[in-house]
């Protein structure tokens, strides 16, 4: 299947994934995959399982190349170049690029270092600057209000969701351009799955978000964009409202609508 | 729809609804041949059932909206089961009104009948309008049953010919007026009869707008029937 997608909305595209193909070793796991990330927005993928939705999330700062006999082809676009060339720094692509997981990863150490951690590889901050950055990316995050007098405590004495702000926390402290989420809430209550959207929506002014999610209504609920896929093949891409109200083609609208396909 | 959900229960809950919909649809239907009976023939007492039937026609409404609102809140639905469900919401309101219509149609044959000399009227005159009224709603409903938008064009270009019956029973009604002044009491009535005749057909245009909908996804109120003729067509 070809399928060639882009919102038609004018607009900076910050990512432009062109002919991508993946594979696990001899496994065809995304199949010629052509999309654009517009600026400022957030986009979501969406399928069922296997169906490459975190393969591509993971292609878009080449996490994959933590693991031996995986391969991407073709070309994502960010700031004029291609990261999958193999003279790409990756530090500096992931840094530019961030990443939040399933599971909430906070490092085994202080609050306030599972932040300075990462910027202390960038950014060389004085004592008072760092302080600073740690407050701005925690309130960012929307959790400063919690941790603000337990800064010295460690990441790990959190709960579940604010592991996971933590995490975003993170990941912003490091001032990138682009946030993957690859199912964020997943492992999480409706309460802090409530909050880490709300936070998502607040993130949208400044950063471009790319989120991995099961939860259809999820989708629905923060994404502007929305990515279908299935067996590796991107079925549809277009704004989210007509995505879920008018989908263009029956195997969305068989997925999104819970029928057999 | 054709295709199942992988929940059996939500599409129980879908054809339920759907269901109690065309129930209500007969009831109206019923309803509203009853009134026009008892106008043919002034038969006082068929005009009363229908008044007090109505109350059954409203509660019917108000239940399928709860169902309606159910169903939204537990299932989130999406794409054309979201369609589905506004355009059910929609078609009951429609229905409810058109209900209203019949029983304002049986007030009317009492009040004529109170004030007697009715049969110089030409009530035998809104025959037509009246076929073709109920005709439409029982068609509109049962291309709703079927998702048949072709049949929901034909319905569309059909209401015209209910105006236009309208328009030339008001002309007729005059005249009627103008000769004896003393009908003219009775002859107003009888125009209340012919606009809610008219008004009904208008429901049944809107329930056959709303099948476009579903099944189209697109919006066709107030557009002309060239714009929902190619929307139709469209693949």
């Amino acid at each position: 299947m070809q399928t060639t997608a882009s919102p038609e909305v004018l607009s900076q595209n910050v990512l432009e994934v062109r002919n991508l193909n993946f594979y696990y070793g001899s496994f065809h796991s995304l199949k010629n995959i052509n999309l654009d990330i517009q600026e400022n927005s957030i986009t979501a993928f969406i399928g069922p399982s296997g169906c490459g939705k975190s393969t591509l999330l993971r292609t878009l700062n080449r996490m994959y190349d933590l693991y031996p006999g995986q391969r991407a082809e073709g070309q994502i676009m960010f700031n004029g170049k291609n990261i999958l060339d193999a003279k790409q720094d990756l530090n500096l692509l992931r840094a530019r690029i961030g990443m939040v997981f399933q599971k909430p990863t906070p490092f085994p150490m202080s609050i306030y270092d599972n932040i300075a951690f990462g910027v202390r590889l960038y950014d060389d901050l004085s004592r008072s600057e760092m302080d600073d950055r740690v407050e701005w990316a925690l309130q960012k995050a929307a959790i400063w209000n919690e941790v603000k007098d337990k800064l010295g405590q460690s990441g790990l004495s959190l709960s579940g969701g604010q592991q996971q702000r933590l995490c975003i926390a993170r990941g912003i402290a490091v001032k990138p351009t682009i946030l993957l989420l690859d199912e964020p809430t997943s492992a999480l209550d409706p309460i802090s799955t409530g909050k880490v959207e709300e936070l998502v929506t607040t993130l949208k002014s400044d950063y471009t978000v790319v989120i991995v999610t099961h939860n259809m209504q999820q989708a629905a609920r923060v994404s502007d964009f929305t990515a279908y896929m299935y067996l590796g093949d991107l079925v549809e891409f277009g704004e989210t409202e007509q995505v879920f109200f008018k989908p263009k083609r029956k195997e969305t609208e068989d997925y999104i609508t819970g029928r057999f396909g | 729809m054709p295709d199942k959900h992988l929940s059996t229960q939500f599409d129980n809950e879908l054809n339920g609804v759907s269901s109690r919909l065309m129930e209500m649809g007969g009831l109206v239907e019923s309803q509203i041949q009853q009134a026009v009976y008892a106008l043919s023939l002034f038969v006082e007492n068929v005009a009363d059932s229908v008044i007090e039937n109505e109350h059954k026609v409203n509660a019917m409404e108000v239940e399928i909206d709860r169902e309606l609102s159910s169903i939204i809140g537990r299932r989130q639905p999406t794409a054309n089961d979201l369609r589905l469900l506004m355009a059910l919401s929609k078609a009951t309101a429609n229905l409810e009104r058109a209900g209203d219509e019949a029983a304002k149609i049986a007030r009317m044959v009492k009040s004529i009948m109170a004030r007697g000399g009715f049969r110089a009227l030409p009530s035998s005159e809104l025959r037509l309008a009246t076929e073709l009224a109920s005709n439409l709603l029982r068609k509109s409903l049962d291309a709703f049953a079927r998702l048949d938008t072709a049949t929901a064009v034909t319905i569309l270009k059909e209401d015209d010919l209910i105006d236009k019956e309208f328009d030339g029973f008001v002309r007729k009604l005059i005249t009627y007026m103008m000769e004896d002044p003393r009908t003219i009491s009775a002859g107003l009535d009888l125009l209340f009869v012919a606009k809610a005749l008219e008004r009904i057909g208008d429901h049944a245009k809107n329930i056959a707008e709303l099948i476009i909908y579903i099944v189209k996804g697109e919006d066709v109120r107030h557009s002309s029937i060239e714009h929902i003729e190619s929307t139709v067509q469209k693949v």
